[in-house]
């Protein structure tokens, strides 16, 4: 697809988009008039043959998830949207509270009546105070006009959008912890099953949708699924919200289709690398996913499947860019020491093991690492992922993993060569390690 | 403990949840716009107010980074240095902004009008680094521009 044909339809260019008139004049809220008159089962195989995958980074087909919900309920449904936003090299949802929050609202009213749920719950980490406030004014507007609440557009169908604001704990964009959170209590993952759309909110079946992912809907309902699967990779279709950060000249965020070339992000759209350096390694979609070391980008398209195919995943196509001075070790302590920090503390190979991969690494850049420590750090990821409740203890092994693959040859001109025993060496606080 | 206004608005929030206990983290951040910290009364008054244990409550509390065990200064600073920042100067804005303040992470000035934290990934990756005063964001910040702010501040 031509990139200059290529029609943004959530980070537009319409000016003051936020403001519901102007919303409305270019066609805002027509997708949702459109539902009303339909099934909310053809709603929902409008978006399952969409192909609409989750933007929040395991890629579930959003269509497929909807239909897990029950057609028929003793008890309420629930929707809750996962705006909590918190990986580390991801900020996309709050460009769309800024400059095109009723794109979102119109999404989420769309799935909740094909799903049937009497409540949308949005979920927003406690910084974004800011992006609350302007979510909060886009669904005053909204409830005015008379989109939201009681009889909606007199169909019959009553549903209510309730902004909920988290306060400070990255574990919470994990679904079943995000539910414990708006339950009002510690962001602790559930075990699955149940799955939420048996056993969700006070037990109540619920669907969970990443912000960006309920903002694709209007658009699939207006123009039709075949539109929408022709957009990017056929196998992950439709507009992807791309952040570039790190070392390139001009960072931001990026609408374009799935399956753009990671070099033409960073060399085309964000003029390339500071100071003309050469690239070290690159982290694709959030703090999360397996690194690629800088002579693999050429080639490499940024969708699900392709990035697959190079050990690594789409994430939240988070990109963060390393130039060749970057010390990947520290970087790597840095990525160790966060999941260390937001590991919740319910299961032990996560709770124990975040720590002491943190503690390893912190060894190497105080120059007391040996040899034996790279195995010992790959030991610990390696028996912490897939042994824990939830994703995050994955999410903290892989960075090690694929940093120890990609770049063993660093931690071993790191690593102290004669003595097997380490003695003890007090950590040296991040404070005092001089930054990048 | 909580304002009229507040209390108005906990009453038209109940409807909107299966449970008082949902209403735990509204409530906590209620307390702290209006006292800009969580004491141990206040913990115990919202235990009373929404009809659960006070051992929740401090769950709660102790368990989100933003809830403030003790009083912060008039500014909390919070620095991010994760990934984007620190690859873009995030650890010397840190270090920077405790050096001209003469305090540690974590501390608060002397005469209580600064405290500065270090924080995780905030959302600016593109604008880095960046701080948080408050509730609001202060991005693609150079150490000049901090000097100025803090100056401001003052």
């Amino acid at each position: 697809m031509n990139m200059t044909e290529f029609e943004k339809i959530i980070l537009t260019e319409i000016p003051n988009l936020h403001k519901i008139d102007v919303y409305e004049q270019h066609g805002g809220y027509s997708a949702l008039r459109k539902v009303l008159g339909m099934t909310p089962d053809a709603v929902i195989d409008e978006v399952k043959k969409s192909n609409l995958r989750g933007r929040g980074g395991a890629c579930f087909p959003a269509g497929l998830k909807w239909s897990f919900m029950p057609k028929v309920s003793s008890k309420p449904k629930y929707l809750c949207a996962n705006g909590d936003e918190s990986e580390p090299g991801t900020f996309k949802d709050r460009q769309i509270f800024e400059y095109n929050p009723h794109v979102f609202i119109e999404g989420a009213l769309i799935e909740a009546y094909a799903i049937g749920a009497q409540m949308v719950y949005v979920y927003i980490r406690g910084e974004y105070k800011k992006w609350i406030d302007l979510l909060q004014v886009a669904i005053d507007d909204a409830y005015q006009k008379g989109y939201i609440g009681q009889n909606i557009l007199g169909s019959g169908f009553t549903t209510h959008i309730q902004v909920y604001r988290g306060a400070g704990a990255y574990i919470c964009g994990e679904e079943s912890s995000l539910m414990n959170s708006v339950e009002g209590g510690r962001g602790y993952p559930r075990v699955k099953p149940p799955f939420p759309a048996q056993s969700g909110m006070w037990g109540c079946p619920t669907t969970i949708n990443n912000i960006e992912t309920i903002s694709n809907v209007p658009a699939i309902i207006n123009r039709g699924w075949e539109w929408y699967s022709k957009i990017g990779a056929p196998k992950h279709p439709g507009p992807l919200l791309y952040g570039i950060s790190g070392h390139v000249n001009k960072p931001g965020v990026f609408e374009l289709p799935t399956g753009v070339l990671l070099t033409d992000l960073i060399y085309n759209y964000c003029g390339g690398v500071k100071n003309g350096k050469n690239i070290k390694a690159v982290i694709p979609g959030g703090s999360s996913t397996m690194w690629l070391r800088g002579e693999e980008l050429e080639g490499v398209r940024m969708d699900a499947d392709s990035l697959k195919a190079v050990g690594t995943s789409i994430g939240t196509a988070g990109v963060i860019v390393m130039d060749e001075d970057t010390d990947v070790i520290k970087v790597l302590t840095r990525i160790a020491h966060f999941y260390h920090h937001e590991s919740c503390g319910q299961c032990t190979p996560c709770r124990e093991g975040t720590g002491w991969m943190e503690k390893i690494l912190r060894r190497f850049l105080a120059g007391e690492g040996t040899l034996q420590d790279i195995d010992l750090l790959l030991d610990v990821a390696n028996n912490i992922e897939g042994n824990t409740i939830c994703a995050l203890g994955d999410a903290a092994a892989w960075p090690v993993q694929s940093v120890i693959k990609k770049f063993r040859g660093e931690f071993e001109k790191r690593a102290k060569k004669s003595p097997s025993v380490t003695r003890y060496v007090k950590p040296p606080h991040l404070v005092e390690v001089t930054a990048v | 403990m909580l304002s009229e206004e507040n209390l108005k608005k906990i009453e038209a929030l109940k409807p909107r949840f299966q449970t008082t206990q949902a209403l735990t983290l509204p409530v906590l951040w209620m307390i702290q716009q209006q006292h800009g910290w969580i004491s141990s009364e206040a913990m115990q008054y919202v235990a009373q107010l929404l009809n659960v244990p006070v051992s929740h409550v401090y769950g709660v509390v102790t368990f989100y980074t933003m809830y403030n065990q003790k009083p912060v200064g008039k500014y909390h600073l919070q620095v991010c240095t994760n990934v984007s920042c620190m690859l873009n100067g995030g650890g010397e804005l840190r270090d920077h902004v405790c050096k001209r303040l003469g305090v540690k992470l974590g501390e608060t000035t002397s005469d209580n009008r600064f405290t500065v934290t270090e924080v995780e990934c905030l959302g600016s990756c593109g604008t880095a680094p960046m701080m948080q005063v408050n509730d609001d964001y202060f991005e693609n910040l150079s150490l000049e521009q901090v000097d100025e702010l803090l100056e401001k501040l003052n």
